[in-house]
């Protein structure tokens, strides 16, 4: 049981640093951006292909793949993004679907649809069990190297954003973009970073998540889903809300498909919708915020 | 001066020229009698394109999850003609019953939130009956689809053939007969009420209009005539699949009614007719990568705005600017 809870936990973490990038671009710039996982998985490509034709080491990879992923991000948010902050919603559905598209059509065509396998170095295939009987936890060490990532992530992002002065000027962005410019900050620049970073931590969870979620032109359509239900359930008004939403999507998920396994997926889309009738805005949303 | 009545009633006015395009499309699959199939294919999604605009053009709620309802359409017909009776009328309006109770139901979860959350659920719910489709095999046939439905030959005179003649007839009458309701409907002071919450639901709340009760309805009957599409498709291939539940659908129609402009009844249709066609061109050129062509189609038309496609003069002059609503 406390394997489950232990897969759950590693789960929902990949699907925080998955998500938080959607959540910042959401919240932020208030902009429904459904290709958030085409960066994944130009992420996850990025990797593959590395460690397959150069025999770049894993460990080298992620960084990698997040300076790629983020690099992706900025030069489309200048040519592409900007020009579509204040259209209507419908706009950017549309616009954002129809990347989708042709991300996956083009991965299709340059690498294949067959699904891309990740060699992981040795020291993070074995598996460290601990305790006997019902309450044995087994954890693989890659899950577990996993949660240690992720975990450090959050508490840097955590750290960005409410201690250092790009983490202010970004949330005053966030609060009142026409003020904040008036105050001498080039919001311009913020929201460029903003983006290129949520991008490149797509990215990086991409390349972290294609051993677990597997990868194949498929992964921006199938996973997309569970972005936009950690970002619609948690809130985008801070990141300890997509974070606690990740973490109970990952188990619910997790410990869903190990006990009634008849139910498959059912139970979380059940949850999702539940939640978002009783709080419309977000589970973790302060009260008065918008 | 002009009397409101007057003006509802003038834009609600049938043209002549409308006249002679629904008898074209009546005529069609006798005269392009080898076409006929994709005739039948462009009435079906044309109608539910025209369900779509009822909720999106006429009320503003973005839903990625209309195929719900299409499938619970083509799931109902199906296993009625199964298991109780082969009529393909009775099925018909079997279908819709069952998509339209299901509108009704889920017509809760859009009630409140932002355009986010309703995105959303509409998407749940539409992932939710595709996995209970795919689950409940006993009665679905699960991922296999449900096999064996045989339709009684319509109005007890006329046989479906493999030509699809008599399919096509039978889905333009229906959307015929469907589109002149919904002309109805939005035309009348209910759907100008609609029209008032689209364009600022605050407003309308605050000039007396009962926001909730008027989405509700109009979902249910949006999900309604969903389901009747969902019923043809299913009555006029004898087969149902999981494949009527997928995003793509949803994501499909959505674009084509876009293509043909919301807010606007023929433009389901007419998105339908550009949409299949280039379907239809597309994939007989490259068949599996014809996603990156309407993924590129759609990028260009947003940045080029939604609009303006329709008219080429403007296509270089700089945007109007400013924010629109």
């Amino acid at each position: 049981m406390l394997t489950i809870l232990f897969d759950g936990v590693a789960y929902g973490m990949l699907l925080f640093i998955l998500a938080v990038g959607l959540a910042v671009t959401m919240g932020l710039m208030n902009f429904i951006n459904l290709a958030h996982g085409a960066f994944a998985m130009v992420g996850g490509y990025i990797t593959v292909l590395l460690m397959q034709q150069f025999d770049v080491p894993f460990l080298l990879c992620l960084p990698v793949a997040f300076f790629g992923s983020a690099l992706l991000g900025a030069v489309l948010e200048r040519t592409l993004y900007r020009p579509l902050y204040n259209k209507p919603h419908l706009d950017q559905v549309l616009f954002s679907i129809g990347l989708t598209f042709m991300a996956v059509a083009s991965v299709d065509y340059f690498i294949g649809s067959g699904q891309q396998i990740i060699q992981l170095p040795e020291w993070l295939k074995g598996r460290t069990e601990l305790g006997e009987g019902r309450w044995m936890l087994g954890m693989g060490h890659y899950r577990l190297f996993i949660i240690a990532v992720c975990a450090a992530l959050t508490v840097a992002l955590q750290y960005v954003l409410t201690k250092t002065r790009f983490g202010s000027r970004l949330r005053a962005s966030v609060d009142d973009q026409r003020v904040a410019a008036g105050l001498g900050i080039n919001v311009n620049w913020v929201f460029l970073g903003t983006f290129a970073v949520g991008s490149g931590l797509a990215g990086l969870g991409g390349a972290l998540g294609a051993e677990v979620l597997g990868l194949d032109p498929s992964f921006p359509l199938k996973f997309m889903i569970y972005f936009l239900i950690v970002v619609a359930v948690g809130g985008t008004s801070s990141i300890t809300g997509p974070l606690l939403a990740a973490l109970l999507l990952g188990i619910a998920d997790v410990a869903g498909k190990y006990y009634i396994p008849t139910f498959g997926a059912f139970i979380v889309y059940s949850l999702m919708i539940v939640i978002l009738i009783w709080r419309p805005q977000g589970l973790f949303v302060r009260k008065g915020a918008k | 001066m002009v009397n409101p009545q007057n003006l509802l009633m003038s834009s609600g006015r049938w043209r002549s020229w409308e006249y002679a395009l629904w008898l074209l499309a009546l005529a069609s699959p006798f005269a392009l009698a080898s076409h006929a199939l994709i005739i039948n294919e462009i009435a079906i999604v044309a109608l539910f394109a025209l369900s779509l605009d009822l909720i999106l053009g006429y009320t503003g709620i973005v839903s990625l999850g209309h195929a719900a309802f299409f499938g619970m359409g083509a799931y109902s017909a199906a296993l009625f003609a199964k298991l109780v009776m082969p009529d393909p009328l009775v099925g018909l309006v079997v279908g819709m019953v069952a998509a339209g109770l299901l509108g009704a139901l889920c017509s809760v979860t859009i009630l409140r939130g932002t355009d986010l959350t309703r995105l959303m659920v509409t998407l749940g719910v539409g992932l939710i009956l595709m996995e209970l489709a795919n689950k409940m095999s006993w009665l679905t046939g699960g991922a296999d689809g449900l096999q064996g439905v045989i339709m009684g030959p319509l109005l007890g005179q006329f046989e479906f053939d493999l030509y699809g003649r008599t399919s096509a007839a039978y889905s333009i009458t229906v959307l015929l007969l469907v589109f002149v309701l919904a002309r109805r409907f939005v035309n009348s002071p209910f759907g100008a009420t609609l029209k008032a919450i689209r364009d600022n639901r605050l407003r309308a709340m605050a000039i007396g209009i009962p926001v909730a009760s008027r989405l509700v309805v109009v979902y249910t009957v949006a999900a309604t005539v969903a389901g009747a599409a969902g019923a043809l498709l299913a009555q006029t291939s004898s087969f149902a699949s999981l494949d009527v539940f997928e995003f793509h659908r949803s994501a499909d129609v959505m674009l084509l009614l876009v293509i043909g402009g919301v807010g606007w009844l023929y433009g389901g249709v007419a998105g339908a007719i550009v949409f299949k066609l280039m379907q239809d061109v597309i994939s007989s050129i490259t068949p599996q990568y014809w996603t990156f062509w309407i993924g590129l189609f759609l990028v260009v038309l947003v940045l080029v705005g939604r609009d303006r496609l329709i008219r080429p003069w403007t296509w270089f002059r700089p945007s109007a600017g400013g924010r629109q609503p």
